[in-house]
């Protein structure tokens, strides 16, 4: 499986990445913002970090680099296209996935596990996971889900909420919801569910000595799912 | 009584936000843009009447929280 | 603008040193000129009152590659790679703007860093605030938290440790030390030494505006009432910009195009051209028209004196400038040649085609002041008796629970959740520990870190608190089971100008280079921040010590949290019930005189060697070292952290129940063995002679203290962490 990985000025997960997808069989090209065209990918990535500083709006800037366009076009033909932190902005700037991420409730970055539950495995993300829980990490200063009445209603009609915010066992609680977003959304799907954008870094979790390795059961499951 | 302020940083100090904004709308095709200098603005609504006595209140609220004055400048829009 | 004495005097230089230029350069300096001088003569560039003393520090040893004199610091690892790192203070600044300054701080010592080459792979920060009821206390806690976290979060480099302490002598001087690990491979160090004639000089990076004129000066000068009229100077950091200018210097450095490279920091364009053309023994040539600027009309002066953030100056061979333009421009960054090195040996700068400096090098750094303080030997203050019924009513739970909810003892999640702390993803252990570590990426070998400082303990008898930092640093890291290698250290004092001050800080120095000198834990890289003081009220002596140390295994890494039930509990090292400026003494019985803990630096040396033998073996499953609120604190807080219980039996101490618990005698750790191991591990402290007790069981969830006293951890947990987070209103 191909997978590429976009460069952003001011991305910082992008090596993560790197080296998460390479250790669970991508064969991963890194790829410039500046550049025009994306190389042959079963897998698209966009990174966390602070794309342009996060200055004006996060991800609005890498929104509009040259790259996207190709990205954009992969999306809509069907690619696999997955934003992560700073990515999952992009993603909601460029409008691939509806909503916006707005300052955490308490207006601070937030560095911490959380649990999330699986919403919905009628996809090629989620598809096969053994687990309905996943514990995962959070990394994020403006993570905080939010869309108009009838945007959720759209979402929750279509199925496109990927992951939301839970304890250890699923229960998905306002307790449990370290940012404020809206039905403790931790990370959403296009409406053909190609384009997933999340809060949490998998990348962060793929070994028990790091923060878990819950990310090493997303990674093996979306390689097979994309065999 | 509603009074808008305006917070601009000042002008020798360096504003990476309206650098960064301005490179890329240069990088979208605006390249006639010479500078791009970011600002907050704020909306007062107070209960005070008296025009002068909202505005003086106002430069206060300015001075001790909204504007931070190694940095910032501040300009209130009257209301009039 | 004429110069007189007045103006020199205006610039912070004394009179005596405006004579001395005068002197120097057989003429009066012009303002751009006098300037330089000032910035360069200043304490914070020059060291004048502090070089004398800290000479004696040892800086050498077997893995050091570079010790004080680069931009940082660099120790041996091993196959090749190499650890670069340093710690330094931007106190003044993030009192005045607390976001900004905090934010400058962290950038300005990651570019220390990265400016040798190394990648960062890890930020620390040590910072003091004032007393929690000061009114000032909480935003500048916020504003210095928020502004540490805005930099390295956008950076992408973890904070993997740190240090937070209240205390009201920083109620108007708070301290804010910013310390940056770097990896570099052993080959491709870069130096600030410039080298050969008709070099280019380059400049990259941010442009140059009218942020932080007179900055350096202004961290040598004491806060007083005209402190409003500083402002201006605060700098803006651009964490973006910074990122650029990493990625880009690190992609021209993967080439040999670089003969020298220098950030610039405290006194920017001065004191970074200055000295490379010093420690080259060259002359540089500048074409002021040709530096980047933001602003119109800048001056000479301004430029010289500009501290702009994110900027660096290099050295370039010939010929290489359109190649390594071509990587600054892919990064959107300012590339300029301005310069060329001469064989002058003077630095002669122009502008508008006229020349408007010309200094020989050596009197801005060879012939730079240097002072011989007077300074006063401190006094031993003598040995208070606990009265038996000013403790004889008190519970120990109870006290244990004001302790573990005392501000500076507390949880700091709140700060550290804020810090990216996993980003990278080589993070195996997180703050809150005893040190961070981090995987040396790609490796088996892991890297721990530490930031220590005893204010108290300095306060109180200066020789001995200095020995104490270094000894709560190395058990630091021992305690994670790493081997100490080396440290850093950031020197905040008050002003040399006072004779006590000045023998505070002589004498933690002293202290610093006898446990350094004699635990083989050598200063590689340091700064010393002096004048923090309002008025003429000084801060409590505060040297921290930045410590790092190698574990070859990264799997062998310790914690401190209790990890089975049933486990056996020891403490290694013995109690003498030293109470004297313990956290006990000053917060319980409000007692604030008498010695801190005796160190002793055999003691010290054999207990920590002993215990990396016990952890090198396999035989220990968590360790502690125990430090301010003595035993039960630490022991506590392994229970927190492991959510165990533990149930303790004192041993048959002569010494009352309060003084074994509290007391925060030194070089003493805690540590937790499986029951089958005890005698192995018995004949190995033996064989050592190290002294140890046996303090308990691990259990469940209670901690019961000989049987009968008992607390739930759920209860001391609750102690533990509600402080801070009720003090911010979250």
């Amino acid at each position: 499986m191909k997978s590429s990985v976009i460069t952003f000025p001011g991305s910082n997960c992008d090596r993560d990445m790197d080296v998460a997808l390479k250790k669970f069989g991508f064969k991963n090209k890194m790829v410039w913002h500046a550049d025009t065209e994306l190389p042959k990918s079963d897998l698209v990535v966009l990174p966390g970090g602070f794309s342009y500083g996060d200055y004006l709006r996060c991800g609005s800037m890498a929104s509009k680099s040259k790259i996207m366009k190709s990205v954009i076009n992969f999306a809509n033909s069907g690619g696999m296209v997955m934003g992560i932190c700073n990515g999952f902005q992009i993603l909601v700037e460029t409008g691939l996935v509806p909503g916006v991420l707005l300052r955490n409730k308490y207006l601070e970055f937030i560095c911490k596990n959380v649990f999330v539950k699986i919403n919905d495995k009628q996809n090629k993300y989620f598809k096969n996971v053994s687990s309905e829980v996943l514990e995962f990490h959070i990394a994020h200063n403006e993570g905080n889900y939010f869309c108009t009445d009838n945007q959720l209603k759209e979402i929750e009609d279509n199925n496109q909420i990927a992951i939301k915010y839970c304890d250890e066992n699923g229960k998905i609680e306002d307790e449990f919801n370290p940012n404020g977003s809206i039905k403790n959304i931790a990370g959403i799907f296009n409406r053909e569910k190609n384009v997933l954008g999340m809060m949490p870094h998998p990348e962060r979790m793929i070994d028990k000595c790091l923060s878990g390795d819950d990310g090493s059961l997303f990674f093996k499951n979306l390689i097979n799912n994309l065999k | 009584m509603k009074i808008s302020v305006i917070i601009t940083l000042k002008k020798d100090v360096l504003d990476p936000q309206g650098k960064v904004i301005h490179q890329t709308l240069d990088g979208m095709g605006f390249d006639d843009v010479n500078e791009v200098r970011q600002g907050k603005y704020f909306e007062i609504d107070t209960k005070e009447t008296d025009n002068d006595k909202a505005k003086t209140k106002v430069e206060e609220m300015c001075k001790k929280l909204l504007a931070n004055l190694v940095i910032e400048n501040y300009k209130i829009i009257d209301p009039k | 603008m004429i110069v007189n004495e007045q103006v020199a005097v205006d610039h912070g230089l004394k009179k005596d040193e405006y004579a001395k230029i005068c002197e120097l350069l057989k003429r009066t300096p012009n303002i751009t000129e006098l300037g330089i001088f000032s910035a360069m003569w200043n304490e914070h560039c020059s060291y004048k009152s502090s070089k004398l003393h800290l000479k004696k520090l040892p800086t050498k040893g077997k893995k050091v590659i570079q010790g004080p004199g680069e931009n940082a610091g660099v120790i041996d690892i091993e196959d090749n790679d190499a650890i670069v790192f340093k710690i330094e203070s931007h106190n003044h600044p993030s009192f005045i703007e607390p976001y900004q300054g905090a934010a400058t701080g962290v950038g300005g010592i990651m570019r220390d860093v990265f400016t040798m080459g190394a990648r960062p792979i890890a930020n620390l920060n040590s910072i003091h605030f004032g007393s929690p009821q000061h009114k000032k206390t909480k935003n500048l806690l916020r504003g210095v938290v928020h502004g540490i976290g805005g930099y390295g979060n956008c950076m992408g480099v973890p904070t993997i440790a740190g240090q937070t302490s209240f205390d009201s002598s920083y109620n108007g001087n708070i301290l804010v030390n910013a310390m940056t690990l770097g990896l570099v491979k052993k080959n491709k160090i870069f130096y600030s030494k410039a080298a050969g004639l008709n070099k280019p000089v380059i400049y990259v990076g941010s442009k140059t505006g009218r942020d932080g004129i007179h900055g350096a000066s202004m961290a040598s000068a004491s806060f007083d009432e005209k402190i409003e009229e500083k402002k201006p100077t605060v700098q803006v950091g651009d964490p973006f910009t910074e990122k650029l200018l990493l990625e880009a210097c690190l992609e021209l450095m993967a080439g040999d195009s670089i003969i020298a490279i220098q950030d610039m920091g405290a006194a920017g364009l001065t004191s970074s051209s200055i000295e490379m053309a010093s420690k080259g023994d060259l002359g540089i040539e500048i074409n002021l028209n040709k530096v980047p600027c933001r602003e119109t009309k800048m001056t000479p002066y301004e430029i010289m004196l500009s501290e702009s953030q994110e900027r660096m100056l290099i050295v370039l061979e010939n010929g290489k400038e359109e190649q390594a333009k071509k990587i600054f421009d892919k990064w959107n960054l300012d590339f300029a040649v301005i310069g060329k090195t001469t064989k002058s040996k003077k630095i002669e700068l122009y502008f508008d085609e006229e020349k408007v400096v010309d200094i020989p090098v050596n009197t801005l750094v060879e012939n730079s002041p240097m002072y011989d303080r007077k300074w006063k030997k401190a006094k031993l203050p003598k040995k208070n008796k606990i009265k038996k019924e000013d403790i004889k009513h008190l519970k120990i739970i109870d006290v244990l629970k004001k302790i573990l909810a005392n501000p500076n003892i507390c949880s700091k999640e709140w700060i550290w959740q804020q810090y990216d702390h996993t980003v990278m993803g080589d993070t195996i252990q997180k703050p809150g520990g005893d040190a961070g570590v981090v995987r040396v990426h790609g490796t088996d070998k892991a890297i721990a870190a530490s930031v220590d400082s005893s204010a108290v303990y300095c306060w109180a008898h200066p020789l001995t608190g200095g020995k104490q930092v270094v000894c709560e640093s190395f058990r630091n890291l021992i305690s994670v089971g790493s081997k100490p290698i080396a440290i850093t250290n950031c020197l905040n004092f008050g002003s040399p100008e006072n004779e006590e001050n000045m023998g505070e800080f002589v004498e933690c120095v002293q202290g610093i280079g006898e446990a350094s000198d004699y635990l083989k834990f050598p200063v590689v890289s340091g700064n010393v921040s002096f004048y923090n003081q309002t008025k003429e009220e000084g801060i409590k002596p505060t040297p921290a010590i930045g410590g790092v140390g190698l574990i070859k295994d990264y799997k062998k890494m310790i914690t401190m949290e209790f990890k089975e039930v049933d486990n056996l509990v020891l403490v290694i090292g013995k109690t003498e019930g030293h109470i004297d400026q313990s956290l006990f003494a000053r917060t319980i019985l409000d007692e604030k005189n008498g010695p801190p803990p005796e160190v002793n630096l055999f003691n010290e040396k054999n207990n920590g060697e002993t215990l990396l033998k016990l952890i090198d073996n396999n035989l220990i499953k968590s360790a502690h070292d125990v430090s301010l609120g003595g035993i039960i604190t630490a022991v506590a807080k392994m229970c927190i952290k492991g959510e165990k219980g533990i149930n303790i039996k004192k041993p048959k101490y002569l010494i009352n129940e309060i003084e074994y618990f509290f007391a925060e005698d030194q070089s003493r750790y805690i540590i937790e063995i499986n029951k089958k191991d005890f005698k192995k591990v018995a004949d190995i402290l033996n064989k050592n002679a190290v002294h140890y007790d046996e303090l308990g069981t691990i259990t469940e969830n209670e901690l019961y203290i000989n049987d009968k006293t008992k607390v739930t951890i759920d209860e001391l947990s609750t102690s533990n962490k509600s402080w801070l987070n009720n003090y911010m209103g979250k």
